[in-house]
């Protein structure tokens, strides 16, 4: 019997002003499943992850988390996701512990497993020894670490990550992705990244967009039948989706 | 989830060094003015015993301070509001609070008590100063709670203003100047005749000032409150696109 599914979006659409920029994305995740989320710059890819995330309001299709609509249903489907956005959500007079058990109650952790969840993704993300650091102080490899953290410290089954390795040096990237492989074990991850060779290693499934559209949608197998992630990449999206060439 | 972000509120608001330039500036003016009043009523005070059924102290110094307090904490809120939902907004930390489980009534209420809970310490601070002049003379301590709960009604009433402001931009500055001018612009109409005059909070202080506490100046201050804090409640809300 296939996992659960932890997330669906269905026809989801948005416009900036007449432009559209996500057209008709449809996705599925399963518990245990990591899904890399593929395309060039301005491709719609955090546009994606922030309707799924419920920070921006389709222009129309749905979201289900968890089986809660994200429209109907918003605290329940939004206690089950964890999203760090481009830009880590931090402010930077707090201290680390401080914002993350901040961040741990607004995402209605039971005052009694405080502490586990707080050192538990302190341990996971790499800040057991900066949590009475303030933010603001710390390098911008840790400022991401506290941003990945603030996203998985409630435990949630669907994790929503936008480019989460920038920033960060070598060893931490492999860290990192050790992380998400982890994650990907107990929920659900979709991330979005420019680096192939890390949707080649953590990702189970890619989704590729390409001007708002979904292009290729499939295992990372059938990306690699072929000829490597890359070379793969690069040729689907040689061709806009209407079958012109790409500039 | 109103406390965590009503602690959250109070605690970055002392962590900011601007709040305390501003609650510091806000006692040297209101000590100076203090001092300056007790000193023409000093002046005064002979030819004052002279007269039959003579004012107070409390009248003549204490109730005329709140009218400072209040004409400086009118000037000094849309600073501390402009903070509350704009600056979140410029610095993207606004996506964690609109991500979060929580409705936009919590986050509205949460901030808002936040804030309220600084300026009712800032009112607080300048009561204890005017109660100084217990240990010289009699005080009339009615007028002087009747003085503190307008001064208070009239601070919640601007930072309702102000928190809808921020709501309205993400552009702190932009927030703090749409506030001070809509509040200047209210203080103005105290100055008119009749309906234009029932529209102001100052007119409806000034009741409270002279001591009189009536239901129309509490349903006033409740009615003004209540209007800016759902305004900002059903923008955000919209802005989440939630139910």
């Amino acid at each position: 019997m296939p996992a659960p599914i932890t997330l669906a979006a269905c026809n989801l659409t948005r416009f900036h002003g007449k432009r559209c920029v996500v057209n008709d994305v449809s996705l599925e995740l399963r518990r245990g499943e990591v899904l890399g989320l593929l395309g060039h710059n301005g491709a719609g890819k955090s546009t994606t992850l922030q309707m799924l995330a419920g920070s921006l309001t389709p222009g129309s299709g749905q979201v289900e988390v968890c089986n809660f609509d994200l429209a109907k249903n918003p605290e329940q489907a939004k206690a089950c996701l964890g999203f760090l956005p481009e830009q880590p959500p931090l402010y930077r007079d707090m201290r680390v512990d401080d914002f993350l058990l901040f961040a741990a109650r607004l995402h209605r952790v039971a005052p009694a497993k405080l502490a586990d969840y707080l050192q538990l993704a302190k341990q996971r993300c790499g800040l057991l020894d900066c949590g009475q650091q303030l933010i603001g102080r710390l390098s911008k490899g840790y400022q991401q670490r506290v941003g990945i953290a603030q996203a998985l410290i409630h435990q949630p089954a669907v994790v929503i990550l936008d480019e989460p390795t920038v920033g960060l040096d070598p060893t931490q990237i492999r860290d990192i992705r050790n992380l998400i492989r982890e994650l990907g074990n107990s929920s659900s991850v979709i991330l979005s990244t420019h680096l192939m060779n890390e949707v080649e290693n953590i990702c189970d499934r890619a989704i590729i967009l390409q001007e708002g559209k979904v292009i290729f949608s499939g295992s990372i197998n059938e990306l690699r039948r072929h000829s490597d992630v890359e070379s793969s990449f690069i040729r689907l999206t040689a061709l806009r989706p209407d079958g012109s060439p790409a500039q | 989830m109103i406390r965590t972000l009503f602690k959250k509120e109070f605690r970055s608001l002392f962590a900011a060094p601007s709040t305390w330039w501003m609650l510091a500036l806000l006692q040297f003016i209101f000590s100076w003015f203090f001092l300056a009043r007790m000193d023409d009523y000093l002046q005064v005070q002979a030819q004052l015993t002279q007269m039959g059924n003579a004012p107070g102290a409390t009248i003549s110094i204490a109730a005329p301070l709140t009218g400072v307090l209040a004409l400086v904490l009118m000037m000094l809120i849309p600073l501390f509001t402009m903070r509350l939902i704009a600056e979140e907004r410029r610095n993207q930390t606004w996506i964690l609070l609109s991500t979060a489980p929580i409705s936009a009534t919590h986050i509205v209420l949460g901030k808002y008590l936040g804030l309220l809970a600084l300026l009712s310490l800032v009112i607080a601070a300048c009561t204890l100063m005017v109660c100084t002049l217990a240990l010289g003379t009699h005080l009339d301590f009615g007028l002087i709670l009747s003085n503190l709960l307008g001064v208070w009604l009239l601070t919640a009433s601007y930072a309702a203003l102000g928190l809808y402001f921020s709501a309205l931009t993400r552009q702190p500055i932009v927030a703090a100047f749409g506030a001070l001018a809509v509040s200047f612009g209210l203080w103005m109409l105290d100055t008119g005749s009749g309906a234009m005059r029932a529209l102001s909070p100052n007119a409806h202080f000034e009741n409270m000032s002279s001591g009189l506490i009536s239901t129309a100046n509490l349903a006033y201050f409740a009615l003004f409150i209540a209007v800016f804090l759902s305004l900002s409640i059903r923008l955000i809300r919209h802005e989440r696109g939630g139910k």
